[in-house]
């Protein structure tokens, strides 16, 4: 059943940037878009187990920083090799200065 | 460091490949030395402007150079051009596929691409396998078993290595590799690190390269000429030295199976042209333990980092000299390797873990 779960607070995330949060045994990669929306994702690349909080935030892309795989981190879309597989994606909204995610 | 004798396995889709999954030792954590989040992303921003001045000259020198050789084809004044050419064809196209199949050269996806299948076919590598290859190179770095671009086996073949200099063997191995999969026909190493989805691209691709082989051998006759051939595709053998003189320092006399790339990479200093050819690769345990990091600014990243890193040799001549008497004991005791000494204020090698990992998987 899907949960709302506090992430962060906004201020934890600088714009154009990831953090990593981690929930029970799952992680997640928490974005902060270049016009100060939020995303959120799961938090390991699908090519191999690297966390994409330690990538790069460029626009709406997320490079993998293991191999450079990239994902649009709005949508889950795989932009080609060597990632191949789509992201998840989560529901985001911000209440009172924290960043929330809804978890199934 | 000697231990008891043993033989590696280098097949891809061997018991050494089973081994190491087992163990742990493929798909490894690695050892990364700490550096701020802030510090991390300000090396990892991508910028076109480097990349793009680059690759003018590059392109310019490619052309420059190509056009010396058409208008002195015949005298001897064409040899100075050949070596400028060979080099910029056969070595430097080996940089730019590696920069920009990281796609860390420029920050715009689209120029990385164009780079990149143009640097491909100069140095003779299908754009596909040889992407997914080198992604396993980085997740696997020295790993027997799985890593697909070991460049010096152990125990290592000297007169091998030394005919790697004049392209002969690469292209032995790499034309027919490309005329095998423009038949449809992929390995059964290149299918273990190639996911079926991509297969076809790759066979696409080889079909590619070779209709241009094709055309230039076609070109040479109806031209009576070897000029066409010496422009497209022979640059691969006469022009390959100056990658291989570079690129087999990477990782050679080193260690193998560990999870560390200071123990399993070498960073050289090298002359400024040299490091234009090669796009700053010689500072290699930098890339390999932060592959984000642009070819620009990994200077920036040896300076903060090398506090925690084995000194650089100072130059090609000093690390040859340094591994070429390991490469000789190799010859007796394949499982030798040169340790490099890490300075004071470096966090020691992971002794135990490696230990562990090394007596399971052996």
């Amino acid at each position: 059943m899907a949960e709302w779960v506090e992430a962060c607070a906004v201020d934890d995330v600088d714009e154009e940037d990831v953090i990593r949060f981690d929930h029970g045994n799952r992680t997640f990669a928490i974005y902060r878009s270049p016009d100060d929306e939020f995303f959120a994702t799961d938090g390991f690349c699908t090519h191999e187990k690297a966390h994409l909080a330690d990538g790069l935030v460029m626009d709406d892309i997320i490079e993998c920083p293991k191999h450079n795989g990239r994902f649009n981190y709005k949508t889950g879309q795989a932009k080609g090799a060597p990632v191949c597989v789509n992201l998840k994606t989560y529901p985001v909204k911000v209440e009172a200065g924290k960043v929330m995610i809804e978890i199934d | 460091m000697a231990a008891g004798k043993t033989t590696r396995d280098y097949s891809l889709v061997g018991e050494t490949t089973r081994r190491a999954i087992e163990t742990g030792l493929a798909s490894a954590e690695w050892y990364h030395t700490d550096v701020s989040r802030k510090a991390m992303k300000e090396l990892m921003q991508r910028s076109d402007g480097p990349a793009i001045r680059d690759t003018i000259i590059w392109i310019a020198a490619i052309l420059g150079s190509a056009a010396g050789i058409i208008w002195f084809w015949g005298t001897w004044w064409v040899v100075p051009f050949l070596f400028v050419y060979g080099m910029l064809y056969g070595s430097s196209s080996d940089s730019r596929w590696h920069e920009c199949g990281h796609g860390t050269a420029f920050r715009t996806r689209w120029m990385n691409d164009v780079v990149y299948q143009i640097a491909s076919f100069m140095v003779m590598r299908n754009p596909v396998t040889w992407r997914w290859s080198h992604a396993r190179h980085h997740t696997d770095t020295i790993i027997v078993g799985r890593d697909a671009e070991i460049a010096v086996m152990r125990p290592p073949d000297l007169l091998k290595a030394g005919l790697a200099f004049t392209g002969i063997l690469d292209f032995r191995y790499s034309l027919p590799a490309l005329v095998r999969q423009a038949f449809g026909r992929l390995s059964d190493d290149e299918k273990s690190y190639v996911p079926e989805m991509e297969q076809a691209k790759a066979v696409a691709a080889a079909r590619w390269h070779v209709a241009v082989y094709m055309a230039t051998i076609a070109l040479a006759i109806a031209l009576r000429s070897w000029l066409p051939l010496v422009l497209i595709g022979l640059p691969r053998l006469y022009g390959t030295w100056h990658m291989v003189m570079t690129g087999l320092l990477q990782h050679i006399g080193l260690a193998d199976n560990v999870v560390d790339h200071r123990l399993n990479t070498r960073t050289v200093y090298l002359n400024p042209i040299s490091r234009f050819i090669y796009w700053n690769m010689n500072y290699h345990v930098e890339h390999h333990m932060f592959p984000m990091v642009p070819y620009h600014a990994l200077p920036r990243l040896h300076e903060l980092i090398k506090h925690d890193l084995p000194e650089p040799n100072p130059s090609m001549w000093h690390a040859y000299r340094e591994v070429w008497p390991v490469l000789l004991r190799q010859l007796r005791y394949e499982d030798y390797y040169l340790t490099r000494e890490l300075p004071p204020t470096a966090r020691p090698y992971r002794g135990e873990f490696h230990d562990r990992i090394l007596r399971a998987a052996w």
